[in-house]
């Protein structure tokens, strides 16, 4: 079978305009997460994390748009755009195009947006990147709730597998809206502090603003140091509820379980875990029971969330990225926000930030719909 | 590469008509898409309570994939691996415009997390698995009109890598009243119809 890999990328977010930006702020524990009180966007106090606007306008603007576009589509194309120079692929018929995003331009539909309800479209989305970058082919959106991301890897190697394409690019993301924010809230979701995942004291969710694109290609020239091999994937439904988490793991258990019936290694290969953690009572539960079905609590394991919140499309996409820097800088990232143990399985979080010779990880993710999904990853360099 | 899959069965719902292989199990004439669905509901005697909650798009969904998979008799004790791969153009913009209006007026804000779960489109995928004990592979994806070429790519790659022993897949689009449209079948190792982008393209403009 061909080697595919996750190789240049790039992540826009509170914590830099580079990858190695946001993983250099991780490093020294600095989250983006910050406290706004707007009840023009919601009743009550919340914790997010955005992208600047006047730096995204300004690294926008210097690749000259001739038209004007939406915050979202802005954030995708400045990020696309650096993942597109620095791997010098050439955008032939053989490119594909992967949009990972939960809601698009749902700001769209608001009355007082500028822009038509039609731009709402996600296959609009769509067009808008591709006609950018002038794609030879139409862009693949996923939209599969908070796995979307990561499944956008999955997807990206199973298309080069069936030979459609020898590279695919994945742009990720979605906007802070009033229309998320009144959703999580209406579900109680929403923490009033920053986000404790694992925590005993969690109180919920923070919504944060990334934008995440890489590359996934079968060429094993020009890639960059942190580029890792895809060696597993599979995504599994939990067949239970629509908005709650299995109460046994059971999705996130045959998802994980179905990324190591490709691979050779066994789960004490795992040097850590990039794990979901959204710091609600019933997900973080969840990922502790699945962990523990597989034999994998004694792996080392953080959620990013503490760090720019959860960004929803590119949630799994910007925790792939941060993995990959994790093994190549062989640095275990601590999990922000946790103190002591609030799961009723045993997991070992990772409370300090600590070098450690990394070679192989696991990056997992559940969402609404009962929906699961797991990556492994392995370091070539 | 890969023609050893068929399509074995294939269900549409559209113009107040359920069909199943190309013939008619139920047509009226109902003014509107509620009042269709649940006469189809009733006449397919689906008996899931469950039904009713869900919106739209998860209800023309829903009773597509019953109709097929009701055909399949499987055995729900058993782990029937198969994968879900649906897609569509409006995503849940219909549901997505419900929540917004509940959120456009300060004045009469009424945000529902009954309303919210569904502004995904794949919350329909979640439903048909908890009544079919489907724990499969699934994915939403989004195109601008019917996309048989990618739909073929994909349950080629789940059922040539094991991932899935079938595939139902298709196309489930509402977006609104007088605009909806299902068409879904069974991808598998058995069947009549092979499993080709022609084939898929000619049963869904049949």
């Amino acid at each position: 079978m061909t080697d595919i890999y996750v190789s240049h990328n790039n992540t826009l977010s509170s914590l830099g305009f580079t990858s190695e930006s946001v993983v250099k702020n991780i490093h020294n524990e600095v989250s983006g997460l910050q406290y706004i009180d707007d009840q023009s966007i919601l009743p009550e106090p919340f914790y997010t994390s955005l992208i600047p606007t006047e730096k995204l306008n300004q690294e926008f603007n210097h690749l000259n748009p001739q038209k004007t576009y939406t915050r979202l589509e802005k954030m995708m194309i400045t990020s696309l755009s650096k993942v597109i120079a620095s791997s010098n692929v050439d955008l032939n018929n053989r490119v594909g195009l992967i949009i990972s995003t939960t809601k698009g331009n749902i700001d769209a539909l608001d009355n007082n947006n500028p822009f038509p309800e039609e731009r709402a479209y996600l296959s609009e989305l769509g067009k808008q990147i591709k006609d950018f970058f002038n794609f030879k082919n139409d862009a693949i959106v996923v939209s599969n709730a908070c796995v979307s991301g990561i499944l956008a890897v999955a997807i990206a190697k199973r298309y080069i597998e069936q030979g459609v394409y020898d590279h695919v690019f994945i742009a990720s993301g979605d906007v802070i809206t009033e229309f998320i924010l009144s959703g999580f809230n209406s579900f109680q979701a929403l923490s009033n502090a920053p986000c404790r995942p694992y925590d005993a004291h969690r109180t919920g969710i923070n919504i944060g603003e990334v934008s995440a694109s890489v590359l996934v290609t079968k060429e094993s020239k020009n890639l960059p140091d942190e580029t890792v091999r895809i060696i597993g994937e599979g995504s599994c439904n939990d067949a239970n509820h629509i908005s709650g988490p299995s109460r046994t793991g059971e999705g996130l258990y045959r998802s994980i379980q179905s990324a190591f019936s490709q691979t050779t290694i066994s789960v004490n290969n795992i040097d850590f875990i990039s794990a979901h953690g959204t710091a609600t009572l019933f997900n973080d539960e969840m990922e502790a029971l699945a962990f523990n079905r597989m034999a994998l609590g004694q792996v080392p394991l953080n959620s990013l969330k503490g760090y720019f919140g959860h960004s929803l499309g590119a949630s799994g996409l910007v925790e792939t990225i941060v993995g990959m820097h994790s093994l190549k800088n062989n640095t275990l990232y601590k999990s922000l926000g946790f103190e002591s143990l609030g799961v009723t399985k045993p997991i070992n979080i990772i409370k300090q930030t600590t070098e450690k010779t990394l070679q192989t990880f696991l990056k997992t993710a559940s969402g609404f719909g009962g929906c699961n999904t797991a990556v492994i990853f392995q370091k070539i360099y | 590469m890969n023609t050893d899959f068929y399509i074995k069965s294939y269900c549409r719902i559209k113009d107040n008509t359920v069909s199943l292989n190309d013939s008619v199990l139920f047509n009226d004439a109902s003014k509107s898409f509620i009042d269709f669905i649940k006469s189809a509901y009733k006449n397919q005697n689906t008996k899931y309570p469950k039904f009713f909650k869900m919106d739209n798009l998860s209800k023309l969904a829903f009773l597509a994939a019953d109709v097929l998979l009701k055909n399949e008799n499987l055995k729900l004790e058993n782990d029937n691996n198969i994968a879900i791969v649906f897609s569509n153009r409006a995503s849940s913009l219909d549901t997505d415009r419900k929540h917004q209006e509940s959120i456009q007026n300060k004045e009469s804000y009424y945000p529902s997390p009954a309303v919210f779960v569904y502004t995904l489109p794949n919350i329909c995928i979640g439903e048909i698995s908890i009544k079919y004990k489907l724990y499969s592979e699934n994915s939403f994806f989004i195109f601008d009109n019917f996309n048989a070429s990618h739909l073929l790519t994909y349950s080629n790659s789940l059922l040539s890598s094991n991932k899935a022993h079938e595939v139902l897949c298709g196309w489930v689009e509402f977006d609104g009243e007088n605009n909806y449209e299902a068409f879904l079948y069974l991808v598998s190792k058995t069947g009549t119809i092979k499993h080709t982008e022609q084939n898929i393209i000619t049963l869904y403009n049949t």
